[in-house]
């Protein structure tokens, strides 16, 4: 093995850990009143103490806390009953269609389309108004920004349902699921019942990380919380990101101080998952061995398509909103359709939108091209090694999924500043890989290792060198993995928000920058604009990933699969 | 010989670099062609980006000077970044070459020296400037040629006329809104403008306004500010949302009227309501109003850093936007709607006619109707207000 290539590992765990290792460095000495560059001199109790001071404190704390919770349970348990009642049917299939092109959906873009629905003036309530509700004026309810911040669980469960989904799918393939499910329907069990009693132990054991990731994302995230989330107070996240764009240098002391205090918050929310994993299967193991064979499954079926059906419908329909508002004329309450369509917006944001989309694009080939680089080499050096990745690999490759972004990002762009270093494109990509590589390399990692070695075999055989088996044989023969696992990457370079903001320092405009600094206009055309090019920008990849492997291998059949 | 010119090539750079006198115009002129100046402003309203970007093509054809607009949520950010670069020792060059600044981030920004200047009164354009305290001062701190003027707005409100009439005083307003309980609403603080509606209600309803002229003393808020707080106790329970949300900018108000959610809501200028109808953003039944007794006037202003690396080019760009052509396409509310801030005695008749000629849209109130413009309280009072305003009402349980 050549030398570069023994040493892929090691770069591609440090690119990936040492912006977040970085990023906490540069948190943990502010947050205990240590910032030479703005006359701190530590350790004090200043930070700690401005961050008690904020009056918004005891909601920003709680918020995250109930809000993360119930995002990720709603999640699980909705992916759970529609994989329990319908993996394997007709109606399965044709849902999994339906939802995997929403993964890539930006979280911003679905923040957005839940907004124009469910908004007082919304469509839902356009569609039911006047004729049902007599509501001739939007009604004063504060559904969008709620205290409690339900709209934004809603948000977060319609992105996260498609994630979880198809990490149970993957897992699905190990778990033994249909010979399972044949011997528990021949010792009489429901389905639903039988799925959850012999299925759900082993599925659950297999997405634990991701759903992690679902736990420690949902309680951190910015943009969501800023187009869908509370904003008297805000929550945590949303207020450290305020702070560090604080005139008074001094509030980004405060700002680390409160990323502790969500790095605290995450840990503490993760370990009460795992108390709750450990009550779940106590209770499970009762209540499996209680043998019960049917459980309501006829009407838990039911629910389980009908909530899955209701979370991926949101989405597709705000996205047509966003559409219609993009073209919209004047559309006035409680019109369901405007009064006219017109290009107007689309001809006036013209000029930002090349711009942005350039500037998008750029960042996005660069972060997916080095990722997948990275993941080709690590996965090429496993091969010849020819050992499998370890268990502690795989959660260093989650880390960075599970270190809230509002933990490290603060603080990694404070250092880049003391140190001088320029803020621009350059440090936006590297940040960008932090979160783009796991992905990458995720995606990669079970077809590349599906792959039949024995194909290596024939063209060592024939003479071929190791590099030239890889390039000629394995590369051309993984070009679709490869495509997908790249348009995996642009999707989640694409619908990066705070990496882009703050590393960028504000130089950085990227699509989803945009049309998040929009939110706060309220402009719903522009906004539409934005979001819709945004959401094409990461789809549309995906489409090219499909359509590519058929165009070149048209004449290998055996490559269409 | 050797020795001597090596000291000379390693000297040069030093000359180059010294700031351009904008007394030499031609100068500024030469040294700004192909310069991009990356001009931080604030960018939630579609109208201003517009028109920046219109200025960017025509500073582009006319001087080789390349505009980029970066768009900010917070104008905070570019002070913040000016902050950082100095306490990172970067001196030159820096990220940010022209700021569209407010009040409160000019007093912080001059105070800490991090501004270029005195630049602006030797700008070729400023001799068409009006001489008026509104753009000498900047709230109550001096501008003493730190930034250039390029727009004035006076504080209204936005109504609905087929739904709410003009209110005569702020008074008024509070019992317009108990009646209509819902249907007002401001921006939430600190946002400039919903930071301005509360300088509004403090300075008209105050014992003494003088006062806020001055820097805040100790003991005096309590004092002064119980008007504000009693008025904001009585109007929070019958703000739409019952002030449990408030819209996050001027322009976020914009749909909330077009949806008819409110009928009655603050604007910083004159003139926005006639622009945003031409755009479709707002229905064309929105009216203007001022109450008696005058209002916050305020002039929005152009600072340049002290670590810009093309001064010459944000110069170019700051004199430019004092062309009265450019001026005219400004107060245009078909475009942006702003005040100018040219001297009508100044212009060439042709040009003063022009101004004269232009249409001010359905929503724009006439100079005589908008009244005295009031000065701007002092920064310290504006700072401790948000803060008082985030304890009292930002955190509702």
């Amino acid at each position: 093995m050549s030398p570069v290539l023994r040493l892929l590992p090691a770069i591609t765990i440090l690119a990936m850990l040492g912006p977040v290792a970085a990023g906490l460095w540069g948190t943990i000495l502010p947050a205990f009143g240590h910032l030479p560059a703005v006359g701190l001199d530590g350790p004090s109790r200043v930070a700690l103490d401005g961050l008690l001071d904020w009056p918004g404190l005891a909601a920003a704390v709680r918020l995250p806390v109930t809000t993360g919770l119930a995002a990720t349970s709603i999640s699980l348990v909705i992916v759970t009953l529609i994989v329990a009642g319908w993996s394997g049917t007709r109606v399965f299939a044709w849902f999994l269609r339906l939802l995997s092109p929403l993964l890539s959906v930006p979280h911003a873009a679905a923040a957005f389309g839940l907004a124009f629905l469910v908004a007082p003036s919304g469509l839902v309530a356009r569609a039911a108004s006047p004729w049902l509700t007599g509501w001739e004026r939007p009604p004063d309810i504060l559904v969008v920004g709620d205290p409690w911040g339900l709209t934004m669980v809603a948000g977060l469960v319609a992105k996260e349902v498609p994630f979880l989904l198809l990490m149970t799918l993957a897992a699905l393939g190990q778990s033994a699921e249909r010979q399972s499910l044949r011997v528990a329907g021949a010792l009489g069990y429901g389905r639903v019942t039988g799925w959850l009693k012999a299925v759900f132990p082993r599925v659950y054991a297999q997405i634990r990380l991701p759903v992690y990731v679902v736990l420690a994302y949902s309680m951190s995230v910015v943009d969501v919380a800023l187009i869908l989330g509370p904003s008297t107070p805000p929550t945590l996240s949303v207020q450290i990101v305020a702070w560090m764009s604080d005139p008074d240098l001094a509030m980004r002391a405060v700002a680390a101080a409160g990323a502790l205090l969500q790095l605290a918050l995450v840990v503490a929310a993760l370990g009460l998952w795992r108390l709750g994993e450990a009550a779940v299967a106590r209770w499970g193991t009762a209540w499996a061995g209680g043998g019960g064979r049917r459980h309501l499954d006829e009407p838990v079926r039911l629910v389980g398509l009908g909530a899955a059906s209701v979370s991926a419908l949101s989405i597709m329909a705000g996205l047509a909103v966003l559409a219609l508002w993009s073209v919209a004329a004047i559309w006035q309450f409680p019109d369901l359709l405007p009064d006219g369509l017109s290009a107007r917006s689309w001809s006036r944001q013209a000029g930002a939108l090349a711009a942005t989309t350039g500037e998008t694009v750029l960042i996005a080939l660069a972060a997916a091209g080095i990722a997948l680089a990275l993941s080709v080499g690590c996965l090429e050096a496993e091969h010849r090694r020819g050992r499998p990745i370890s268990t502690a690999a795989l959660w260093l490759l989650y880390l960075p999924l599970l270190v809230p972004q509002t933990a490290f990002l603060p603080g990694l762009q404070t250092l880049l500043l003391t140190l001088g270093a320029d803020i621009g494109r350059g440090p936006v990509i590297v940040a960008h890989l932090v979160f783009v590589l796991p992905y990458v390399f995720l995606s990669l990692g079970d077809p590349w290792r599906a792959w039949d070695p024995r194909q290596a075999t024939v063209a060592a055989l024939l003479g071929a060198s190791p590099l030239r088996v890889l390039v000629a044989v394995r590369l051309p023969m993984l070009l679709r993995p490869l495509l997908t696992a790249f348009a995996v990457g642009l999707a989640v370079s694409v619908g990066q928000y705070l990496p882009s903001l703050l590393i960028g320092g504000g130089r950085v405009a990227t699509l989803t920058t945009e049309a998040v600094a929009l939110a706060s206009g309220g402009d719903r055309r522009t906004i539409g604009v934005f979001a819709i090019a945004q959401t094409l920008a990461a789809l549309l990849p995906f489409a090219a990933a499909i359509g590519l492997p058929a165009l070149l291998w048209r004449n290998r059949r055996g490559l269409h699969g | 010989m050797k020795a001597q010119l090596l000291a000379a090539a390693l000297l040069w750079p030093a000359t180059v670099l010294a700031a351009p006198d904008p007394a030499d115009w031609e100068a500024v002129l030469d040294e700004a062609e192909g310069q991009t100046v990356y001009w931080y402003a604030w960018g939630g309203s579609t109208a201003t980006n517009d028109f920046l970007a219109w200025l960017g093509d025509r500073v582009e054809a006319e001087y080789g000077v390349t505009l980029e607009h970066v768009k900010l949520t917070d104008t905070a950010d570019a002070v913040t970044r000016v902050l950082s670069e100095r306490e990172a020792g970067r001196d030159t060059d820096g990220a940010v070459d022209l700021i569209w600044i407010n009040g409160e981030n000019f007093v912080a920004m001059k105070q800490a020296e991090l501004l270029f200047g005195p630049f602006a009164t030797a700008l070729p354009n400023y001799d068409l400037v009006v001489d008026e305290q509104i753009v000498t001062t900047d709230f109550a701190e001096p501008t003493e040629g730190f930034e250039s003027p390029w727009a004035i707005a006076q504080f209204v409100f936005m109504y609905d006329a087929d739904d709410a009439e003009p209110q005569a005083d702020m008074q008024a307003l509070l019992d317009w809104a108990e009646a209509n309980p819902g249907r007002f609403t401001y921006p939430q603080p600190p946002d400039f403008l919903g930071t301005t509606f509360l300088k509004q209600v403090l300075t008209s309803l105050a014992d003494d306004p003088s006062v806020l002229q001055e820097p805040m003393a100790e003991g005096q808020f309590e004092e002064v500010t119980a008007p504000l707080w009693d008025y904001l106790d009585a109007l929070t329970p019958n703000l739409w949302r019952q002030g449990r949300a408030y819209p996050a900018s001027g322009p976020g108000q914009f749909q909330l009227l077009s949806d008819d959610e409110i009928d009655i809501a603050p604007s910083l200028s004159p003139s926005e309501a006639s622009t945003a109808i031409a755009n479709f953003q707002l229905p064309d039944t929105i009216r203007t109003f001022a109450p008696e007794g005058g209002t916050i006037g305020n002039a929005s202003f152009l600072a340049i850093p002290y670590n810009s690396g093309s001064i010459a080019g944000a110069m170019v760009v700051t004199n430019e936007i004092l062309d009265p052509e450019v001026q005219l396409r400004a107060q245009d509310p078909d475009v942006l709607g702003y005040g100018t801030v040219l001297d009508m005695e100044a212009l060439s008749d042709e040009e003063a006619q022009a101004f004269e000629d232009l249409d001010q849209g359905i929503a724009t109130l006439s100079p005589a109707e908008l009244g005295t413009a009031l000065p701007e309280p002092h920064a310290s009072w504006a700072d401790a207000i948000e803060a008082e305003w985030v304890r009292r009402y930002g955190v509702t349980p």
